[in-house]
């Protein structure tokens, strides 16, 4: 087994990040102007550090896959974004913040890298407010704060229900403002194909298809970032955008970049539940509305029944035949657990028969108490543009009947493995935001995705990169004629012509919801070995069957959306049998990865520290070949490793 | 930039609002002398005497006149990159505007250029003496404007087609008055339902008060 | 429901493009207008034809990337609401559907129903943020922002960059997508600083590429997903004037 060398710096936890700075390698600004990086994606995390970047006088080539960086996917996280600011005065510390990211992730963070996020929490709003992003305001004038699920304090700050748009326009708003300053470059429709890696075993470049022209390009630089978003996509039906996939980091892992606990994906509670087979996408209702809603089911089977059939409205059932469980279960934290509990548990109540909805795949959340105690008008306030949307999808008046809400996947903890500067085991691949595995371990907690993206691209990669950087400056620039760069892109070329030429009869898409039902049956919320043993040779048929059955019309020139579609199915179906061979060999519950075999008599997941803690980062050794499985142990030195606790406080 | 002087798409419009504004002004003064006819003869006549003589008015209309070239040439290159901002029109478009006589404020416009220039013909170059047959007198020998306006308005395709004209004026000014508060940046949440209504109020009765005149003239109500 | 539809192909920025119809059946209620496209695309494919292109993306009505002209509106009928979020339940069984491309001198057709708005990214570069550059800002609380003026920029900042409001102006101006974000500056101090230089450099661009002038019908704020209000073009023209004059 490999050493694992994650560079966490030495010194007491609260000063590493500091320490790290002092003595870390800076470029000088005269040759900053010789040195090229390329970022792919322009969420929050390759939006702030391309911008970052390109102040500091980088040349910075920056891709995204839309027609514009501001279209990301991070546009769509509504809640908030979490931070130590300790604003409210309700006992928020740096620590505090740190300890229920660890402990929200169920022990499986590294603990530096956790602490460090948690430190350049506060920068980020105050750079947020900087660029004028509008978050809410008390009537004082100072920020407001609102609860999220997994914490006792109010610390996440919020722009109505889109935050995530209002953070990444301000990184969209710093990205344009280098772009036109000249630092930055922008490649717009352009999708990553392959990385490559020179002789000396550096990353310095990629391979990247113009999807509007069709044609295969090379750019080369002098260190790589990705921060291309989360594999959600895997199971079809996700709250991932359409465009979301893990092609880049897939691609990266088969050019030997180790991949971290694939089998961490979180579901999240409050979704629209799935309504139709020709469903595209699902819905997510943001974790904020579990600060004022109440999730139950009925208390009597005969009930749900009733409900399902629609024989029975849920406001026409008495208090005393609701089962409020969450609040049951977890009295501490009530309607506010981390997701994977609040998911299991709506999984639980549906699998024992009391689900709602036609389906019997639902729960309620319902805000009747809230609207009596605060009124209409600050319940609409507050959650006004999440119902109209709500009653735009299933045409149902939130305000007049529980919501109806059901888990669906939504964020992949999991991803490509860094180290504490954010750099893969290839020299110059750098993974910033949902792309590495980085700070949430095995769930990541409400609000701290748009933290981690932020804290990623603004404030750590810009050191860590001129960390890397600062032997590079004699190199020159980097050519894009080397056999490298011809390998790569006959290698992708050959495999686009490989996926036009089989010319079958099937959609990309009917094969793409196959693969999703196998990961959602057996790589979903709940898990055991069985079942992913059978996963695996699911998804190995269905393999063999997309490169025989597969149909991509048109043509390789201009823009062909099914082509785009099956290269990233390709690469899901190769992803998802590692998730599930991650899943298989973690025999223990953590965080998002429940298996049924491991559970208290409660159904509380149960953890297994004395073998399992550690990052399992998966090492690629050739097609139709078991990858590699290195392992980064997990030392706890400032925290108590405890058995989670949402029962009390 | 070059250095060819540059008007941005707001300053050109700025012209037009002001101008507008302007116009929306002279028409309220236009009006109040012409309704004297409807009292009393000789006030109007006295009226257009002092408009005829005063050094101010004199002065002024030649500023009146520079107001309806600015607005009518900025007008014109406004709506000339209007229509070159969409080379390929849709095959279905519904009627999406707000404000709905904004969609004709060109042909508007231009019907008002034609009724300004039949108007001048009829009234102020008359009286300039640059066409007709000059001014009918009064028993007194002083210049009867009056009577050549009651002169006119026994015309019933005069009156027709005069009415008819300022009904299309009338259209204009309903999109203008509001239209040119918005593009001076007067339109906040407090004020802006008192402007609509007031502009919609102004257009009302201006344009009332231009049609009644030659009816009552011309039925001899008055 | 069964639907005739009506769509723009057009094979190219160059190609010559036309309307075909197509009937798609046994549509459900429920399913969204992307969705009803995609069981059309589906159907296109398994004939061998060439599926129909539009740009879409997170299909919750955020990114801004949908932007269909569905029977004369903008993202269809349905008020504040996108293309992604508009659903069949909308329309009658029977119905034919017009589904055109956005219309517009800088957004020029790239295929079927799919245009080039990076005309929105240049204006936004020409000064739409603040300079602040990475570290060195002050505390976020270090300047009280009253709540109105606050709830005000964020009303503004609402704006998803999809071009519906040019796509809906007879003039296909520009004006509300860019006096959008004038706005949410002009009322944050942080903006302040460079608002001048700020407004009259975006005014300039969106003159450059050839978007039309405002008329102040105010179709774009009827059309608009986000429901941006008018009141933003015009607090744009004061910040124009006050930056002319000062």
């Amino acid at each position: 087994m490999t050493k694992i060398d994650s560079k966490i710096p030495a010194g007491p936890l609260a000063q590493k990040w500091a320490l790290y700075k002092e003595h870390q390698n800076l470029v000088n600004p005269a040759n900053k102007r010789k040195i090229d990086i390329i970022v792919v994606g322009t969420g929050l995390a390759g939006g702030a550090a391309a911008a970052s970047l390109g102040e500091l006088g980088f040349n910075v080539k920056v891709f995204c896959i839309q027609d514009s960086p501001r279209r990301a996917h991070s546009i769509a996280a509504q809640g908030g974004i979490n931070a130590a600011k300790n604003y409210p005065n309700d006992g928020d510390t740096i620590y505090r913040l740190f300890y229920d990211t660890i402990k929200g992730g169920d022990y499986r963070a590294r603990e530096a890298n956790v602490y460090r996020l948690a430190e350049v929490s506060n920068n980020i709003i105050d750079q947020c407010v900087a660029q004028g992003v509008p978050f809410a305001r008390e009537y004082s004038g100072y920020l407001a704060n609102r609860s999220f699920g997994g914490a006792l304090v109010s610390r996440t700050f919020y722009a109505r229900g889109q935050t995530g748009q209002q953070l990444l326009l301000g990184a969209y708003g710093a990205l344009s403002k280098e772009i036109k300053r000249g630092s930055v470059k922008l490649y717009t429709r352009r999708e990553m194909l392959d990385l490559v890696i020179s002789d000396e075993g550096k990353a310095r470049g990629i391979i990247a298809r113009n999807l509007l022209t069709g044609e295969v390009e090379r750019y080369g630089a002098h260190a790589v970032l990705l921060a291309t978003g989360g594999y959600g996509n895997v199971y079809f039906l996700s709250t991932n955008a359409m465009t979301s996939n893990g092609s880049a980091a897939w691609r990266a892992y088969k050019r030997g970049a180790w991949f971290a606990n694939p089998c961490y994906v979180q579901i999240h509670p409050t979704c629209i539940p799935v309504h139709g087979s020709y469903q595209s996408k699902l819905t997510l209702m943001s974790e904020s509305l579990r600060n004022d809603g109440r999730i139950w089911v009925p208390k009597k089977k005969e009930d749900a029944e009733k409900v399902q059939k629609g024989e029975l409205r849920p406001r026409d059932i008495p208090d005393e035949d609701r089962d409020y469980y969450l609040e049951r279960r977890y009295p501490a934290f009530g309607n506010l657990v981390p997701r994977d509990v609040a998911s299991r548990a709506a999984k639980e109540r549906c699998d024992a028969g009391y689900g709602v909805g036609n389906t019997g795949l639902a729960v309620f959340l319902d805000f009747k108490d809230a609207i009596n105690r605060l009124g209409k008008d600050v319940i609409k306030a507050r959650y006004g543009n999440l119902f109209d949307m709500y009653e735009r999808i299933v045409d149902d008046n939130p305000y007049e009947t529980p919501m109806m809400i059901y888990p669906a996947i939504h964020y992949s903890m999991g991803g490509l493995w860094v180290d504490y500067e954010l750099q893969s085991n290839i020299p110059g691949l750098f993974v910033g935001g949902e792309a590495n595995f980085s700070d949430h371990g095995a769930n990541r907690l409400g609000a701290s995705a748009l933290m981690q993206g932020l804290s990623d691209g603004y404030f750590v990669l810009p050191y860590t990169m001129q960390n890397y950087l600062a032997d590079q400056i004699t190199v020159g620039a980097i050519p894009t004629n080397t056999p490298e760069f011809d390998a790569a892109e006959k290698a992708v070329k050959e495999r686009i012509q490989k996926l036009m030429s089989v010319n079958g009869t099937e959609t990309v898409d009917a094969l793409h919801k196959r693969l999703g039902l196998i990961m959602w049956d057996y790589v979903g919320m709940a898990r055991n070995k069985e079942g992913l043993k059978k996963a695996i040779a699911d998804i190995q048929v269905l393999r063999k069957e997309f490169w025989g059955k597969v149909r991509v019309p048109g043509s390789t020139d201009g823009i062909n959306i099914e082509l785009e579609k099956a290269l990233r199915l390709a690469d899901f179906l190769e992803l998802g049998e590692l998730m599930a061979r991650d899943a298989l060999h973690r025999e223990e519950s953590a965080g998002g990865h429940f298996r049924e075999e491991f559970q208290t008599p409660e159904g509380e997941a149960l953890r297994n520290d004395k073998d399992f803690m550690y990052v399992g980062a998966w090492e690629y050794t050739g097609d139709d070949q078991e990858p590699r499985l290195n392992k980064e142990v997990l030392q706890y030195e400032n925290i108590e490793v405890k058995t989670r606790n949402y029962k009390t406080a | 930039m070059s250095n060819k002087p540059y008007y941005s798409s707001i300053t050109k419009k700025l012209i037009m609002s002001l101008m507008g504004l302007f116009l929306l002004t002279f028409l309220v003064v236009h009006l109040a002398l012409n309704s004297l006819i409807l009292f009393n003869k000789d006030w109007f006549n006295e009226g257009a005497h002092f408009m005829g003589t005063n050094w101010f008015i004199q002065v002024f209309q030649w500023v009146l006149f520079g107001g309806f070239a600015l607005h009518i040439v900025f007008g014109i290159v406004l709506q000339i990159q209007n229509w070159m901002s969409r080379p390929t029109g849709y095959k279905r478009r519904a009627a999406m505007e707000q404000s709905p006589f904004s969609k004709y404020m060109i042909y508007t416009g231009m019907v008002i250029f034609i009724f300004l220039v039949i108007h001048l013909f009829n009234f102020f170059f008359v009286k300039m003496g640059w066409v007709g047959n000059g001014i009918p007198l009064t028993p007194s020998g002083e210049e009867d404007m009056g009577q050549l306006v009651i002169n006119l308005f026994q015309h019933s395709g005069y009156v027709a087609f005069y009415v008819v004209m300022i009904l299309l004026m009338g259209f204009h000014l309903d999109h203008a008055f509001q239209s040119a508060f918005q593009t001076l940046g007067l339109n906040n949440k407090t004020y802006w339902g008192f402007i609509n209504a007031f502009g919609r109020v102004y257009s009302v009765v201006v344009t009332l008060g231009f049609v009644i005149i030659p009816l009552f003239i011309y039925f001899k109500i008055v | 429901m069964d639907l005739k539809l009506k769509i723009w192909r057009q094979a190219g920025p160059t190609a010559k493009g036309q309307f075909v119809d197509y009937d798609v059946h046994n549509i459900s209620e429920d399913a969204s207008f992307l969705e009803m496209i995609d069981i059309l695309n589906d159907e296109l494919i398994e004939k061998g034809d060439d599926p129909v292109a539009f740009d879409h993306d997170c299909r919750e009505g955020i990114c801004g990337m949908c932007s269909m002209f569905i029977n004369g509106h903008p993202h269809g009928p349905q008020k504040a609401t996108t293309t992604c979020q508009l659903h069949m339940r909308k329309f009658k069984g029977g119905e034919t559907i017009t589904v055109e491309p956005w219309r517009a001198k800088p957004f020029p057709v790239i295929k079927d129903l799919v245009v080039d708005r990076s005309a929105f990214d240049e204006i936004i570069q020409a000064g739409g943020y603040t300079s602040a550059t990475t570290g060195g800002v002050p505390d976020a609380n270090a300047i009280p922002i009253s709540k109105e003026n606050a709830d005000l920029a964020m009303d503004a900042a609402a704006c998803i960059g999809c071009g519906a409001c040019v796509a809906a102006c007879k003039n296909a101006s520009a004006m509300l997508f860019v006096s959008a974000k004038v706005s949410q500056f002009a009322l944050l101090p942080q903006g302040k600083v460079e608002a001048k230089d700020r407004v009259k450099s975006m005014v300039a661009k969106m003159d450059e590429l050839g978007f039309g002038n405002c008329t102040n019908t105010y179709a774009c704020e009827a059309e608009c997903p986000k429901e941006i209000s008018i009141t933003n073009i015009a607090r744009m023209n004061r910040q124009f004037i006050g930056a002319k004059l000062g």
